[in-house]
């Protein structure tokens, strides 16, 4: 048994990135979550789109961490929309969400999309 | 009882002007408030001034009235009641003319429109300062109700116990005007379970500090002494000293040894215990004062056993003591048939409140606190196994587990939350044990078994690191991992942990058994 495929694209809009990940957030999100910070620009807010993620282990949990380390380092304020109830609950568990801040809606529409994917 | 409101009179003499009088002139300072005059309910100027048709000159009446006297010493002269729906609600009142002439009929009939217009506006300013006054009270009242009720549910047990052959269920009901009454489950030596129940006297804060200090002072000498007769003479020793005047405490209690099914108890004045068992029921007798009552009280003790099958209820009078419409009470008849039928005790409880109900209808509003324990001697349980299976130590398993651990507890329709959160504790565990057990070995299996009794459901995960050490649990630090002082990693025991109500290791020499425990409503 494999895990399922996982996909992260960014969007830069006019007030941040929006990082729309897709599938399952565990060991093999690893390549793809360096590669899309890597493209979501060097500055400016994030913005994590979990709305299409059905689940995330504690190994996703840390490359999340990495993640939010990076964009620590680089100044850049991250923020998460559309999280289950049950993942808000973990985010809020190991205090991910003292680190960045929970949207309870889905990220902007595509009509601010100013850049290519 | 309006007479009331006219008890204090305000003063404005002497002075006071009517009619046609001379204005005063401009640079007089205003007359000086008079001291307020208190008129006793019984005085005889409150039932001639009710009676009387406009304004009443003073100094003709000869009445042996304290109010009179007091109001001509401090120089009135006339007053006009104030009489609303035939109440005297008040009077005005006024000191001789400035001229010193005598009232004129014209200044008479000036003072009696004047009154017949203030009358409403007094009236209505009598009633809101009423309807204040009584809020406030009406508030101070709940603001007690709700500490009685903080005390009371502070001081009862959170869970009751879980032991093998044991089934346990309380249940505490609170009257609106909270009472005193209390049960505790405390844990002594040798596995001996203390179970008492209580009720104090009274009702609100009071009630609820004696209970609080009831359940303390048995609890304390309960840790001390194991006999119950002298746990309640021990308690009833240190509450008399300190209980107010004309309260005390009934208390129950017993001491059960779950391993024989043995209690042996004391009274001290409660509701008498019921256990029903094969075809009969019986009352637990034994004669005792009730706590705080006055020192050196000695408590009957017996002893009985619980068999297997027996149920036992304890209940405070809220219970029994219930009226219908009729005023007939609810009785220890209809408890004891309801005890008969009940299969265990839970449904018992339930079966109980719902006739109580049915008993004293949909519009009854509660007398008095109704506390039930119940406990069974059942036979002990076997959980049923919902799944037992095994997969191979491969990396991203864990899935394939999660999801027929998901599959195997469906008939338990767990709510949707505890289900997220079972599937996140199983995910985590299968990984831990594939990667930390079986060392990513494909050729070492892990054994999955799902199992649920009435109260718990337990999925048990056992791999092949028998040997190995398993860290204890330790919430992570995010700041430390954010600035790279240490791993990002090492969630998944932490996650666990926070997910479910329980964990157990199990070792042997080989193999390893992570056991995930969750509650079941």
């Amino acid at each position: 048994m494999t895990s399922t495929s996982f996909e992260a694209t960014s969007t830069v809009l006019a007030d941040c990135a929006v990082i729309k990940l897709r599938g399952d957030i565990d060991g093999g999100a690893r390549e793809a979550l360096a590669a899309v910070y890597d493209d979501s620009g060097p500055t400016g807010p994030l913005r994590l789109d979990f709305e299409e993620v059905a689940y995330i282990n504690s190994t996703g949990i840390a490359l999340i961490v990495e993640l939010l380390s990076r964009a620590r380092a680089d100044q850049r304020p991250v923020a998460g929309a559309g999280l289950s109830e049950h993942y808000r609950e973990i985010f809020q568990i190991t205090r991910l969400t003292d680190f960045m801040t929970i949207l309870a809606q889905r990220p902007a529409p595509a009509d601010r999309q100013i850049e290519h994917e | 009882m309006l007479e009331r409101r006219i008890r204090r009179v305000l003063l404005r003499t002497p002075g006071a002007q009517a009619g046609r009088s001379p204005a005063p002139p401009k640079a007089a300072t205003p007359p000086p408030k008079a001291a307020p005059i208190e008129i006793a309910p019984d005085d005889p100027i409150l039932v001639h001034l009710r009676r009387a048709h406009g304004a009443v000159e003073l100094a003709k009446l000869n009445l042996d009235s304290p109010a009179l006297d007091a109001m001509i010493a401090n120089g009135v002269a006339l007053v006009v009641p104030l009489v609303s729906n035939d109440q005297l609600i008040g009077v005005l009142s006024v000191g001789p003319r400035l001229s010193g002439q005598q009232y004129s009929t014209q200044d008479r009939r000036l003072l009696e429109t004047l009154t017949a217009h203030a009358t409403p506006a007094v009236r209505v300013g009598q009633l809101v300062r009423e309807q204040q006054t009584e809020v406030r009270a009406r508030g101070r009242l709940e603001q007690e109700l709700e500490v009685a009720r903080l005390i009371q549910q502070s001081f009862l047990p959170e869970q009751a116990p879980e032991l093998a052959g044991w089934q346990f269920a309380a249940c505490y009901r609170p009257a609106r005007a909270v009472g005193g009454d209390f049960y505790d489950f405390i844990e002594l030596p040798r596995g001996l379970i203390g179970l008492v129940i209580g009720d104090v006297t009274d009702k609100g804060v009071p009630a609820a500090m004696v209970m609080a200090s009831t359940r303390s002072l048995v609890r304390a000498s309960a840790q001390r002494l194991i006999d119950p007769s002298a746990v309640l003479a021990q308690a009833n020793e240190n509450l008399c000293p300190d209980i107010p005047q004309n309260m005390f405490a009934t208390c129950f209690y017993a001491v059960l040894d779950p391993k024989s099914g043995g209690l042996r108890y004391a009274n001290a004045g409660h509701n008498l215990p019921l256990v029903h068992s094969g075809q009969e029921t019986i009352e637990l007798r034994a004669t005792g004062m009730p706590l705080g009552l006055m020192p050196a009280m000695r408590y009957d003790e017996f002893e009985t056993t619980l068999s297997l099958g027996a149920q036992m209820l304890l209940y405070s009078d809220g219970l029994v003591e219930a009226h219908d419409s009729a005023r007939e009470m609810f009785g220890t008849r209809r408890v004891i048939q309801l005890l008969a039928e009940a299969r265990a005790p839970q449904p018992l409880i339930n079966e109980l409140l719902l006739a109580l109900d049915r008993f004293t209808g949909a519009e009854h509003e509660q007398e008095d606190d109704i506390t039930l324990v119940c406990l069974q001697h059942a036979p002990a349980r076997r959980a049923d196994v919902l799944a037992d299976f095994a997969v191979a130590s491969a990396p991203g398993n864990e899935r394939a587990v999660i999801r027929r651990v998901v599959a195997a507890v469906a008939p338990l329709e767990l709510p949707a939350t505890q289900l997220e959160r079972l599937k996140t504790a199983t995910g985590e565990a299968t990984m831990n044990a594939i990667e930390h057990g079986n060392r990513n070995d494909p050729s070492l299996e892990l054994q999955i078994v799902v199992a649920a009794s009435d109260a718990q459901l337990v999925v048990r995960i056992t791999d092949r690191g028998g040997d190995r050490t398993v860290p204890t649990p330790q919430r992570p630090n995010v700041a430390a991992k954010l600035a790279g002082r240490e791993s990002a990693r090492g969630w998944g025991l932490f996650l666990i942990e926070q997910m479910v109500d329980g964990i157990r290791h199990e070792h042997d020499a080989e193999r390893h058994t992570l056991e995930l425990q969750l509650r079941l409503e």
